[in-house]
Formats: structure tokens, sequence, C-alpha cells
């Protein structure tokens, strides 16, 4: 079985927490061979980042344990291996790359230092480490190469930061370069750019890559070959054309059908008086401008999207209408009335009226109150809404119209998972019978296919209901099933406002085509474009070293 | 979903207390804790009453009297002090005075501490600036000379000394909450709130004190023993405590003098200073676990087994 360069054999991974003996990976088994790309798919809890950490001996002992199987590397095993070798593996052989770069880069170092510390390691001169580390961050294509090496982390993109760990990981040019969800972080374009470099870079070096990831959409773009992971065991595994086009596994269909950006588009309906209508909101921080003039209608029971990348000022905008955040001029008539001219008490009443869905439900739950106390706080805060005696028939109601039980009442924000508490922010918000609610990138933080059962239960509440919605993503597909009109921001601004069916097929905008094209489809045929990158001299990396 | 399973569901839930009880039950040495404190919190209450006359009368033919003199009634076991009075008797009878003094002094430090924290974080900057100098001002004085001076001039009693060790000991509660608090009020449930419509004051009270209070809780424990020891060197100069009334850190000082050929004069009031802070820092650990629903299975679990 010498062929394969990696294989993993029936692992098994356990973890004693008090809890009990969690058995975070059962006896999986994969390989991947020279120049090979193969991409492991799951949602959060499968094991998919734990069977990675195994190759690279990051699992924390105890209270993790290995419970069984071989990792083999070239027909060695690496876990029967001394430490001392162990160790020469890491970095030379196999290297890795992380989801949030800024945690995981020093920020006490000097990005150049960092970059030529894996060589020195790994025994190689400082002088020459700095020149080959100058080099890597060039073809990486980081901006002005000579002055960035002086320069620390905290001073660098999101999407340069992950340039900047590829350069340090291909330092030593691995054979294998493990790849924990690399561009989850990043915003779309920069995704696109991070993943055509990824794959440039494997071009050019032959590297085997191993990608996990929970994005279908990352998948396609990337990968030959795919696992996918479900509770700790291997589900299923094939070619990407294959599992996309004929998946065989319940959990498998189920995760393609939840990509979002399939169903059928919303039409607005006839124009009537707007129940929301925003002018020319400005805001500025200092001397950044971060809303530059901001005007739209919104009609009841309407769901306007907001996308834009990070540091549109699309949050802004949502703490604005809100008053969280004082905006420094404009205008917000609801239902005739100006939001950012009212007076405290007024604000209290109409707070009813405008609730807001907080993109992290963890934090956005206070985690020292039950559910039943989070849910009525609304009606303590409100006391006219509801008397005190049907408080508790009340809760019972909204826990059922968010698909949660009753007995729930009594339980902590910690005891459910990341989709229910998110359903539970939404129960709070409801309970103030509001007439619109933001959603402030509300399903950005969920796994897919809770991400499609959070969104319908949104469409079901606003067909019901009526609510209008304010829906914030980064994420043009998410919308596109929800929401009636979408606004493009960019830098402060307003880039494009349509009908969703306006925006999606026939974007006026360069930057909303280049939206559009860095999203990624889930189907491999379908690849998506790139925009152009900055035209970085192309240096080709050193032909690999052989062994 | 019906109603009526709902209710017999949370019926079904045992009462706060009987959980606490059980969580209690579950950490033993909690329950130590416990149990020790209870006990002198009672010879607290009942000590001067009860041994009072003994504790204070002088008996020069057994100064100094070792310990472990079995053929002894039980209050001399502890042996005598230079004045031949037992030590047993007289720990019991000081329990009441320094736990009066401590506990004043901590609670009412840490009640305005916290709530001038409070203040300084949540409220305007230029407030909260006026609250941290006057801080500043008390922590640059040397605690000890405020209290030798106001005890000076007031002239000392236990509810003046109480109130002495409280002002010095203000500007560490009111920092630590002020700190907390500044970070906690950026949190997303916090902002939840106010999208809400909940007032400042439910917002302070309701999402922000509990999260502080764990930190206060294990703060004002440690800050026991040291207020303790406080009122000892401020006994020990003359102007806390005055005999004939009697306190630990008062016993210990008074003991200092014979350390090298009668150590149980200070060793014995020592002892109970330790044990006491000791109990309560157990009891506060075990109250940070169980009053946090996310920590509190640990001890559930726990019990679950015991069971």
């Amino acid at each position: 079985m010498a062929e394969h360069l990696l294989e993993v054999r029936n692992l098994s991974v356990e973890f004693h927490t008090a809890a009990g003996v969690v058995h975070a990976v059962k006896s999986i088994s994969y390989h991947l061979d020279k120049g090979e790309k193969l991409a492991i798919l799951g949602e959060s809890g499968s094991g998919k980042s734990v069977s990675s950490s195994a190759i690279m001996n990051l699992i924390d002992m105890p209270p993790g344990r290995i419970s069984g199987g071989e990792i083999l590397l070239d027909g060695r095993d690496l876990l029967t291996m001394p430490a001392e070798e162990r160790r020469e593996v890491n970095g030379r052989r196999v290297a890795m790359i992380f989801q949030d770069p800024l945690s995981h880069l020093n920020p006490v170092y000097s990005v150049g230092w960092q970059i030529a510390e894996a060589m020195t390691t790994h025994g190689l001169a400082g002088s020459k480490a700095r020149e080959e580390g100058l080099r890597l961050l060039r073809r990486v294509g980081i901006p002005e190469p000579e002055r960035a090496m002086r320069k620390y982390p905290h001073e660098f993109s999101g999407g340069q930061r992950q340039r900047v760990m590829i350069a340090m990981a291909l330092a030593l040019r691995p054979d294998l370069l493990i790849a924990d969800e690399p561009t989850t972080a990043l915003d779309v374009t920069v995704q696109a750019e991070v993943l055509k470099l990824l794959k440039e870079l494997q071009r050019e070096t032959g590297m085997a890559v191993l990608i996990i990831t929970h994005d279908l959409g990352v998948v396609a773009e990337i990968a030959d070959r795919v696992v996918v992971m479900e509770k700790g065991t291997l589900v299923e595994a094939g070619t990407v054309r294959e599992i996309y086009k004929n998946p065989q596994h319940p959990y498998t269909r189920k995760l393609i059908a939840a990509a979002p950006g399939k169903g059928v588009m919303h039409e607005p309906g006839a124009r009537a008086e707007p129940l929301l209508s925003v002018r020319d909101v400005r805001k500025t921080y200092g001397s950044f401008e971060a809303l530059k003039g901001i005007s739209f209608d919104l009609m009841p029971g309407e769901t306007m999207a907001v996308v834009g990348e990070s540091g549109s000022g699309k949050s802004t905008l949502a703490r604005a209408l809100l008053r969280l955040d004082e905006p420094d001029s404009g205008t917000a008539l609801w239902k005739g009335r100006d939001l950012f001219a009212l007076s405290p008490s007024e604000l209290y009443k109409l707070r009813r009226d405008l609730q807001m869905v907080f993109q992290d439900p963890t934090q956005s739950l206070n985690p020292r109150m039950t559910v039943f106390q989070l849910i009525s706080e609304a009606w303590v805060i409100h006391p006219d809404i509801l008397p005190k005696a049907r408080w508790r028939e009340r809760v019972a109601e909204l826990l059922a119209q968010v698909g949660l039980s009753a007995e729930h009442m009594s339980r902590y924000p910690h005891q459910f998972s990341g989709g229910q508490r998110q359903r539970i922010a939404i129960a709070r918000a409801l309970a103030l019978e509001p007439q619109l609610i933001i959603c402030d990138e509300a399903v950005s933080a969920l796994d897919v296919s809770v991400q499609a059962q959070v969104i319908e239960l949104l469409d079901k509440l606003r067909r019901e209901m009526g609510i209008a919605f304010i829906f914030i993503a980064h994420d043009l597909p998410v919308v596109r099933d929800f929401a009636d009109h979408v606004m493009v921001m960019q830098q402060g601004e307003i880039v494009e406002l349509g009908t969703i069916r306006e925006v999606f097929e026939t974007p006026r905008q360069a930057y909303t085509r280049a939206l559009l094209a860095a999203s990624l489809s889930p189907d491999p045929d379908a690849k998506a474009g790139c925009p152009e990158p900055p035209a970085a001299d192309a240096e080709i990396l050193i032909p690999k070293r052989s062994h | 979903m019906t109603l009526a399973t709902t209710d017999n569901v949370i019926a079904a839930e045992p009462s706060l207390l009987v959980r606490m009880m059980r969580m209690l039950l579950a950490d033993k040495f909690a329950l130590s804790a416990a149990i020790f404190l209870l006990v002198i919190l009672a010879i607290a209450i009942i000590g001067p009453s009860w041994l009072g006359d003994l504790a204070t009368k002088q008996n020069l033919r057994g100064r100094n009297l070792p310990p472990f003199d079995w053929t002894r009634t039980w209050v001399w076991w502890m042996g005598a002090d230079a004045l031949g009075r037992p030590l047993f008797a007289r720990i019991i009878v000081a329990a009441q005075n320094t736990l009066m003094v401590a506990a004043g002094a901590v609670i009412l430090s840490s009640v305005i501490g916290t709530v001038l924290g409070l203040i300084a974080g949540f409220s305007s900057p230029r407030t909260g600036q006026i609250i941290m100098r006057l801080a500043d001002v008390i922590m640059s004085f040397p605690s000890l000379l405020i209290a030798v001076i106001v005890l000076y001039v007031l002239g000392s009693s236990i509810l003046n000394l109480m109130l002495v060790l409280a002002i010095t000991r203000i500007p560490v509660y009111l920092r630590t909450t002020r700190a907390e608090v500044l970070e906690i009020r950026e949190r997303m449930f916090v902002q939840a709130a106010r999208v809400m419509g909940a007032s400042s004051k439910r917002i302070l009270f309701r999402h922000i004190l509990p999260v502080v209070l764990p930190t206060l809780t294990t703060l004002a424990t440690l800050d026991f023993a040291y207020v303790m020891l406080a009122e000892s060197a401020l006994s020990f100069l003359g102007i806390g405590i005055q005999p004939p009334e009697i306190t630990w850190g008062l016993m210990i000082s008074q003991g200092r003098q014979y350390l090298t050929n009668a150590w149980w004069l200070s060793f014995w009031p020592g002892l109970a200073i330790i044990l006491t802070t000791m109990s309560l820092n157990l009891l506060s650990n075990w109250m940070r676990i169980a009053l946090d629903p996310v920590q509190r299975w640990r001890l559930e679990m726990k019990g679950g087994k015991n069971g």
C-alpha cells in the first residue's frame, strides 16, 4: 500500500470529558495520493478537524486519546513514531493552515521573522531563510513584500493574513498541506482569490492538499475527491462529481439539498405606503466614513436583503436604525415618524415594533437566564403586552412556533445547539410582536443544513405574520430564496438596489457581478469565476525537492 | 403540545433549594466548609454570654500554660495566655467581635464598591472619571494611615473600626467591577436587551451584575482574611479593639512577644483565622460553580454518582 502518500486506517479518537467518553472519530479510513486534492466535508461536530489534528499530533492528550488505527505517511505509521521524528515530519513533510490566521500568527513578531522561523527551525541559515521568505511572500501575492516582511500580523487584512499563513506553510515545501477551513472567515471575493492561489500553488509544487470544510462550494472549487463525515463516522467517499450528481447516503443528500440558492425567487408585491423610509443616513467614526448617505424604502411585509463584504457598513446601518449607535445625519421615517429624532420615552414604545436577531446566538442570549426568562423579559420590559398569568402559555406558543417544545422553557442557552439557540433568539424577537425584524448575519454562524431550516422558519413567519425583514448577509446565495429586494453595499455606499430577479439575473454594476461570480456553486461543473487578481509577478516556485 | 404536559415537566424538576442542597452534598469540601462556618457562626452568637466571664478571669498561677493538658477541663486544652486566661474560651468569645468587624467591613466595602463601580462603568465618561479619581485618592493613602487618623479623631469603637476598614477596601471592588462592566456592556446580550427597550437599571442589575458577581464573591472572601489581619494591626497600635474586648487579630498580636517560648498564644487564633477564610474560599468556589448554569452540571453529575 506504499503508493498512497497518506493513508488513515480505522482511526478512532475519543475524548474523556466529565460527561463521559465522547467518540469524536469512529474508525474512519481514507487515503490521499501524491498531488491529489482531497476534501473532508462535514458540519460542526462531525469530527473532521479532529481527524486532521491527529495527523499533525495536535490533539491534547489527555483529555483526547487515539484509541485505535494508524496514520501512514509513505507507509510509516506516524502514531508509533518517536516524538523527535514526528516533529521532523511536521512542517517539513506535512504543513497546516488554519481557519483564523490572526490567532495562529504570533502578534509580537514580524511576519518575516515568523516565516523565517519555520525554516531556521528545520536547519536553514538565517539570511537564506529571509531571502526565501521574501520570495514566498511575493509568490502568494502580498503587495510590497520587502516592507511586508517587517510588518506585524495585525497590519494585514484577513485575506492577506491567510496568504501569509500559506507562505509559512509552504516554506519547507511540504508533500502534504492540510487546510482547516482556510477561507471560512473571509469575504466571498477574497475567498475565491485564496482558493485560486491554493490551486495554483498545488499545481506548481505537486503537493497533496487535504482541505477540511463545511462548504460544498469550496469542495466543488478545489477538490478532486471528497469524503463526507457525520458525527465521527465516514458516510460517503468518492469524486466530487459523483458525490454531487449521485449522492448515496441520506446525509449527503440532505447537505446538497440544503445548499442555498436553488429555490424560486420572490416577486415583490405592488408598491404601497412604505413602512420604513430611510433617507441619506451618514455616520463617521473619526475620519472614517462608515455610511455615506444611504437611502431606501421598505414596504410592509417585505424583505430587504443587505449584502456586502466586511467593512461595507451594513452592520453600522442596522445599529443606526435601532439607535444602538447614533447616526450623524439623515432621516428614517417609520410610519411617518423620524426614528432618529425620537426622545428616549418615545423610542422605548417603538422598540416593540423593531426587533433584531444577532449573528451569534451564543453571545446574544444571556447565559445565566433560562429560556423562559429570556423570552418573557420582553414582557417585563413592556408590561402592557401580556398579563403575567399568560406568560407561560405564550412562551410555550412561541417556542412551538419556532420549532422547539415547551419543555425547553426551563433550560439554559448552553444546553442547545447553535441552530436551536438562534430559534430561541427569534422567539424572543417575536415576543414583542414586532413589525420589522433586522437580522444581522443571523444565519452566517450556522451549519448549512441548519441555515436552511432557520431561513425556512423566517420565511414562514413572514408569510403567516406579515413581518418585514431587513436581512443582512455577506453571501448572496443565502438571500436569493428569501428576499424581495437586494441592496448591495460597498464601503458605506449602496452600489446596487433592485429586486432579487434584477440583481441576480441582470446585475448592472461591476461589483455586484464580481460578488455573484465569486460565490461558489456546489456544482463542480459550474466553476465559479474569479475576479482577476492584481498582476503579481508570478514567479514559479522552485521544483519540489526530491527525497 | 398542551399546557398540562408542560406544567408536569416543569413540576418534575426539583426546586432550587433542593438542587442547591444536592450540589452541596456532592462537594465534600464545600460541605465541610459550610458546616464549619455554621459552627463558627453559632459560637459567635452565643460565645460571649456563655464563656465571657471565664475568658476574662485572670489566673496568674496558670501563666502561659502549655496546651494539650488533658487532665484539666476542655477550656484549658489549648493552653492559657500571659495572664493565665484559657485560650480556647478566649477564641470562642473573640469570634463575635472578629466576625462582626470583618463581615461588616467586607459587606460594606463590597456593596459600596460594587455600586460605585457599576455606575462608573455604565454612566457617562465624566461621572466615571470622577469616581475613579476618588478611588485613586483613597488608594494613594496608606490605608493604615487613614485608619490611624480617623480612629484617633473619632475614637475607637467596633463600628468606627468597621467603617474605616470598609473605606480603605472600597477601591478594590470599585476597580474590579468597573473593568468588568466595561467589557460586559459591549457583549451581545446587553445589546439585545437594549434593542428590547430595557432600561439602564434593568441592564445593570439583571444582565451585567450577575456576570460580575462570581468575581466579586471570590474577591470578598479573600478580603475577609485581609480585613481580619488589618484589624489586628490596628489593635496592635492600640487604636483598634480595646481590651478587655478581644478579637482573633488582637490575640495574635498579644502573643507576639511570647512567640519564642509560648507559640500557642498566637498559633490558635491564627489557626482560627486560617480555617475561617479557607472555609469561606471553599464555599465561594462552590458557589461560583453552583450558581453558573453552564458549570452546574459538574456538581450535579458528581452528586448523581454518589447517590
